[in-house]
């Protein structure tokens, strides 16, 4: 039978934002799929100018509830290439573990709160409470050591306090490290449970040929600056990233989108992998592997494999990183800041791909222009070419309405979108 | 939620009633409601003291029966104005869940340039983009029952009012500064390590949190009771911070934003 439907869901739910996804098939032709994005538009990049430049991870961290480290380590990478402050080794780690903590357990948020209840037909997390009280005990276990670890490292989980332009404010105790590396040790088995909790999850067969963007290892799995790359095989330097991102405005959407070699491109736990699979710790790649996720993958569903795949590397790597800490003296936590005239541009690998702020400053450190690229903005035009691929291939199988619909919104959530930050 | 009725709860041997609750976002981060799911070692006890019926960040089922209300967010656009005033229909009581819906929060720096169209070709440049010029507390819209203050909302702070929203307990948001719970904290005052800090004019609540972190306050909350503006700009000029510095933390929110308009011109008339 020809399928004929229309799906029309208003604010997908599950996801950080507003988004809307309408579909139409009749007599098996797809009229249309449309990922729409309504979320209101804050004004970031204007509200800056004329800030003086310790405002500017201050107000910009609050683009994101989520992400909010990561855009405050962003916009402080942006604001110090721009003066030509070279972090201290030290305070590079700090920011990395404290990096690694976010990532996680918005990770962990993804993976158990807003992804698995599709898999279990649930459509939240709350009845599971319930039903399957030790998993949730596992996920909110997990969630809670790398919230602690972002307060002990950040000041605090959510739009951190100590993390400044120089370094930060305040240091971690060393007794407290200690601490937080034995509750590390201990989630390396839940991640395992975790694992084994996935591999009962059907992974929804579905693939489309994508480019992929992220920071480019050297020698690691990246996070914080570095080279720009695509599986295409473009390479960019970091300053170069508007070459990367090509913004465009569209009619569907509030947020802007972008392109590279092809008509769209995705960030992401996925991408991140694709690019630099070599550079992931044994135990993760080997995690990788026993799910048959290597590079280059282009299941979009696998973006949550991935993020599980990462939550052992940053785990792993996390241990290692307070092991060094613990070997070492604290040494002064903060270089003075002096301003300068000048352009700065600070890449990191956030949780849902890979993030740019770009300032430019005055000769006082007042901002001139400012620019901000979230990685959900770059992924819209390649969610809506997944949606049209996937309404073809399943209308053309023949699924029945409610499989569509699922499928749709199980697409758009494995890429974790974060809408309101991608329209910020 | 509805298939787990969770065991009726009692204070004092009196059964309490679950109250039906829904979570709402207008402009924002949704970070204030993400701090509920964020501090895992009380949610599950919270959880089981309300009935969320909506909450679209954290679930797909939605009920329009709810009696108490958290809105999220400033308002930016004429869509929301209609939504808010739904909620309002609905819901006995509404909250004005952290400093976004409280003051405008950060959204409202947009709010202090002369030209909206300038600001909208900033971001979008000839692109058509729909918003309204200022962004804007929910307050100015409709009637709000009760504030919840900070960026972000501070879990604990969120708990007890919510406890106490079903206990028929008083709410009363603290009166004093931050500098109060900042000295009873012990921590060395940030304008001796040469920080600029709002703590002596901030309404207090969050057992100050940013200074814990010898990091000065920037006034996310509001003003304190009886917050002597004029006495702060004193102190920030004797310790060496320009009137920028200070105007910088009193606009940032939106809490300060009369004072903060007032400085503003003054700064300009010079």
């Amino acid at each position: 039978m020809k399928v004929t439907q229309t799906i029309d869901i208003k604010h997908i739910t599950r996801v950080e934002g507003h988004g809307n996804i309408k579909i139409s098939i009749r007599d098996g032709k797809v009229e249309e799929a449309t990922w729409e994005v309504v979320e209101t538009p804050r004004f970031f990049e204007a509200m800056l100018v004329g800030k003086k430049w310790e405002n500017a991870p201050w107000i910009c961290g609050r683009i994101c509830g989520i992400c909010s480290i990561g855009h405050t380590l962003a916009s402080i990478r942006a604001v110090e290439n721009a003066f030509g402050i070279v972090p201290t080794g030290q305070t590079g780690k700090l920011r990395l573990l404290l990096k690694h903590m976010e990532t996680l357990q918005s990770h962990v948020l993804h993976l158990y709160f807003l992804a698995a209840p599709d898999f279990v037909n649930a459509g939240s997390v709350f009845p599971l409470i319930e039903s399957h009280p030790d998993v949730i005990k596992r996920a909110a276990k997990i969630k809670l050591l790398a919230n602690d670890l972002c307060d002990c490292v950040g000041g605090r989980r959510m739009h951190p306090t100590r993390t400044v332009v120089g370094g930060f404010t305040m240091l971690p105790a060393k007794g407290e490290l200690l601490k937080f590396k034995y509750r590390l040790q201990d989630v390396v088995d839940d991640l395992t449970r975790t694992a084994e909790l996935f591999r009962q999850f059907s992974v929804p067969d579905f693939s489309r040929e994508t480019e992929f963007v992220s920071l480019k290892g050297s020698g690691e799995y990246p996070f914080i600056g570095g080279e720009l790359v695509s599986t295409d095989g473009v390479v960019r330097r970091e300053h170069e990233y508007r070459l990367m991102t090509n913004e465009y405005m569209v009619g569907q959407s509030t947020s802007k989108w972008s392109k590279l070699s092809r008509q769209s491109f995705a960030v992401g736990a996925l991408a991140r992998l694709n690019n630099n699979f070599s550079f992931l710790h044994p135990a993760a790649k080997e995690l990788s592997l026993s799910f048959g996720l290597k590079p280059v993958n282009h299941n979009p569903y696998m973006n949550n494999i991935a993020q599980l795949v990462e939550c052992v590397h940053i785990v792993m790597e996390s241990i290692d990183l307070i092991n060094g800490m613990l070997d070492r003296e604290w040494q002064e936590s903060r270089q003075r800041v002096v301003p300068k005239e000048g352009i700065g541009v600070g890449a990191v690998e956030v949780p849902r791909g890979i993030l740019y702020h770009c300032y430019e400053f005055d000769k006082e450190g007042r901002i001139v222009r400012s620019d901000c690229v979230i990685p959900t903005s770059q992924n819209h035009a390649n969610i809506q070419h997944d949606l049209t691929a996937l309404a073809e291939q399943y209308a053309r199988e023949g699924k029945k309405d409610r499989d569509i619909e699922l499928l749709a919104q199980m697409l758009v959530r494995s890429y974790d979108p974060c809408i309101s930050c991608s329209v910020h | 939620m509805n298939k787990h009725e969770p065991t009726q709860r009692t204070y004092l041997g009196i059964p309490v009633p679950r109250p039906k609750v829904a979570f709402f976002e207008l402009s924002s981060c949704e970070g204030c409601q993400l701090q509920l799911v964020n501090n895992e070692t009380t949610l599950l006890n919270f959880l089981s003291l309300v009935d969320i019926r909506a909450f679209r960040e954290a679930m797909t089922e939605k009920y329009d029966d709810y009696t108490i209300a958290f809105v999220e967010g400033s308002v930016t656009r004429s869509d929301e104005i209609e939504r808010l005033k739904k909620i309002r229909a609905t819901a006995a009581v509404l909250v004005a869940f952290g400093s976004c819906a409280c003051f405008g929060g950060v959204n409202q720096l947009k709010n202090r340039f002369q030209d909206p169209a300038w600001v909208k070709k900033e971001v979008y440049g000839s692109h058509p983009i729909e918003t309204n010029d200022t962004a804007r507390p929910l307050e100015d819209f409709v009637k709000v029952d009760l504030k919840i203050f900070g960026c972000p909302v501070k879990k604990e702070e969120v708990e007890k009012i919510v406890t106490n929203v079903v206990l028929g307990k008083t709410i009363v948001a603290p009166k004093y500064p931050v500098c109060m719970e900042c000295k009873a904290n012990e921590n060395t005052c940030l304008f001796d390590l040469g920080e600029p800090c709002l703590g002596p004019i901030t309404r207090g609540g969050c057992d100050s949190w940013c200074p814990n972190s010898r990091f000065g306050c920037w006034g996310c909350r509001g003003p304190a009771v009886d917050a002597n503006v004029e006495q702060m700009q004193e102190v920030m000029k004797k310790h060496g911070f320009s009137e920028e510095t200070m105007l910088d933390r009193l606009e940032c929110f939106g809490g300060f934003a009369g004072h903060a308009a007032e400085m503003r011109n003054n700064i300009k008339a010079k």
